[in-house]
């Protein structure tokens, strides 16, 4: 039991990282990180949201009516969204008007529905915390990284300090939406790469039929009793 | 008997054109505007073309090692790249940011989706386009001639009607890109490579006849607005790659004018001051389907 706990932890690291294997949660990975700490901030923000619904999901799990469950899912994000938002507001200043829009859009980010609907409403309250905790921590380095990868080449600096500023023009285009999609496609393919070179399969489709969670999601088997009955 | 026998698989009838071949013609037919940037801007303009060139070959050079491909310069296709790249900055920029430029072109834009064949858009233009927008100073400055003093400032496009005389614009006494100064020695290069059967006029005459027709109406300086800029350069060399433009004639039609509408669009209304490049990235992003919408029907088949 000890192991499979420490195994849901582990999971959103790398073997199911949310952005670089699931491919969740690509909208904020991508406005966000044009600087190292604003991936911080915006991941750890998820992060402690994440986990926090996953608590509540799970304790809940017995009572939301399926028919209803995702209205009850976001209502549940939205509430810790809002004191999420509110805290960072009032201790952060800074990171509010670097995230901006991007804070208050965790209420709609896929990787805590995904989790909360994948994972947290059919699990109990501790592996629901690790699991929230591992995706949080995945999410955030990713966020991390690229940021990082960004603020070095486009503006020289990483957490603010001057790296190579002073003797290289740094290139513009990092931190221009065109530059955050090649490096988020850079970085899937090195982690594909990565994988390969471990004997895993690597991402190809990013449809239903590839999906890690696949064997515990719900809405496919659902779908394949659809059909059967059609 | 036995020995006039030839025993080989398909193909038996092979076309003499080969990739280098197509590749030299191209050379060829850029070298004499190539050779009057670097006369008009003097060894800087020299310099940065030899960068370009060597850091495109190099570029392909260290990613197919890498990658343990086949080697694939021998093809002159990333010579092409880096002469086209070359022609397309301006003689102010610093020899690594051209160097960038190349590497960009050659690794991102055409060996990342598979290399000669599979780039979904022209890398010279790309690695223009990505350097316009990561160093916009460097791009935007642009150093006088140093062969004609009487003629001084950027390219003719941002100047006022009538700074130029015809003979000016077509000649390529003004400053500007390296390569695009000179309308009628790229005209020259077009014309060889039209009649070497490497491109079709379809591309280039609709290009710059929509850019001429549009100027026309809105009251611009046509002669200013087809000699003046990137537009001659761009509609012959550029936008008849043969990887990202269309296959068919009528595909060929509709990407021209679209080059030409888009480039008209950019110059008059958009606050860039030149239009080819972003124009031409455009369009080659539409030519898939382009090609879908002008499929030739098979004779004989009914819808």
């Amino acid at each position: 039991m000890k192991g499979q706990n420490i195994k849901y932890f582990t999971n959103g690291l790398i073997k199911e990282n949310p952005v670089l294997r699931l491919v969740l949660g690509t909208c904020p990975t991508l406005a966000v990180t044009t600087a190292a700490i604003n991936g911080i901030g915006m991941g750890v923000s998820a992060t402690i949201v994440l986990v926090c619904s996953n608590i509540v999901i799970s304790l809940l799990r017995n009572v939301i009516p399926d028919k209803v469950r995702i209205p009850a899912f976001i209502t549940v994000i939205a509430g810790f969204v809002s004191v999420v938002q509110m805290l960072v507001k009032a201790f952060l200043p800074s990171i509010d008007v670097a995230l901006g829009i991007y804070l208050p859009l965790i209420v709609v980010n896929c990787i805590i529905l995904a989790r909360a609907e994948m994972f947290a409403s059919k699990n109990s309250v501790l592996p629901s915390i690790l699991d929230g905790l591992g995706m949080g921590i995945g999410f955030t380095a990713v966020l991390t990284l690229m940021g990082a990868i960004r603020e070095i080449c486009g503006a020289g600096t990483l957490f603010g300090l001057t790296v190579t500023a002073e003797f290289i023009d740094p290139m513009i285009v990092f931190l221009l939406p065109p530059g955050g999609f090649f490096v988020f496609g850079v970085l899937v393919a090195a982690s594909n790469a990565i994988a390969k070179k471990n004997g895993k399969e690597i991402v190809e489709h990013l449809g239903c039929e590839n999906c890690p969670s696949r064997s515990m999601c719900k809405s496919v088997s659902a779908d394949e009793e659809v059909t059967v009955d059609e | 008997m036995k020995d006039m026998l030839t025993v080989s698989s398909s193909p038996h009838l092979k076309h003499p054109d080969t990739t280098s071949g197509i590749m030299l013609d191209v050379i060829i037919a850029l070298a004499p505007a190539a050779i009057y940037g670097c006369i008009l801007f003097g060894i800087r303009a020299l310099l940065l073309i030899f960068t370009c060139i060597i850091s495109a070959v190099l570029a392909e050079y260290i990613w197919c090692k890498l990658l343990k491909k086949p080697i694939s310069i021998g093809d002159l296709s990333a010579v092409v790249t880096g002469l086209l790249l070359a022609m397309n900055l301006s003689s102010a920029v610093p020899i690594c940011i051209a160097a960038i430029g190349s590497a960009v072109a050659i690794i991102v834009v055409k060996q990342m989706f598979g290399g000669l064949g599979f780039n979904f858009a022209n890398p010279a233009i790309t690695a223009r386009i990505v350097l316009l927008v990561s160093f916009p100073s460097y791009m935007a400055e642009f150093l006088e001639p140093v062969m004609y003093d009487a003629v001084t400032s950027a390219t003719p496009l941002v100047r006022e009607a009538g700074a130029y005389t015809f003979n000016e614009l077509f000649f390529g006494m003004h400053g500007g890109c390296i390569g695009e100064t000179s309308a009628f020695l790229l005209i020259v290069g077009g014309l060889y490579l039209i009649l070497r059967r490497v491109i079709n006029p379809i591309i280039p005459v609709c290009f710059i006849g929509t850019v001429a027709l549009f100027s026309l109406i809105f009251g611009e300086n046509v002669i200013q607005q087809v000699f003046g800029g990137g537009l001659i350069l761009g509609a012959i060399f550029m936008a008849t790659d043969y990887t990202t433009s269309p296959t068919t004639n009528k595909g060929k039609l509709i990407f021209g004018i679209g080059c030409g509408l888009l480039t008209f669009v950019i110059r008059r209304f958009a606050s860039l001051p030149e239009g080819v490049s972003s124009s031409i990235l455009l369009m080659n992003i539409l030519v898939p389907y382009i090609n879908k919408a002008t499929l030739t029907k098979p004779f004989g088949v009914r819808k």
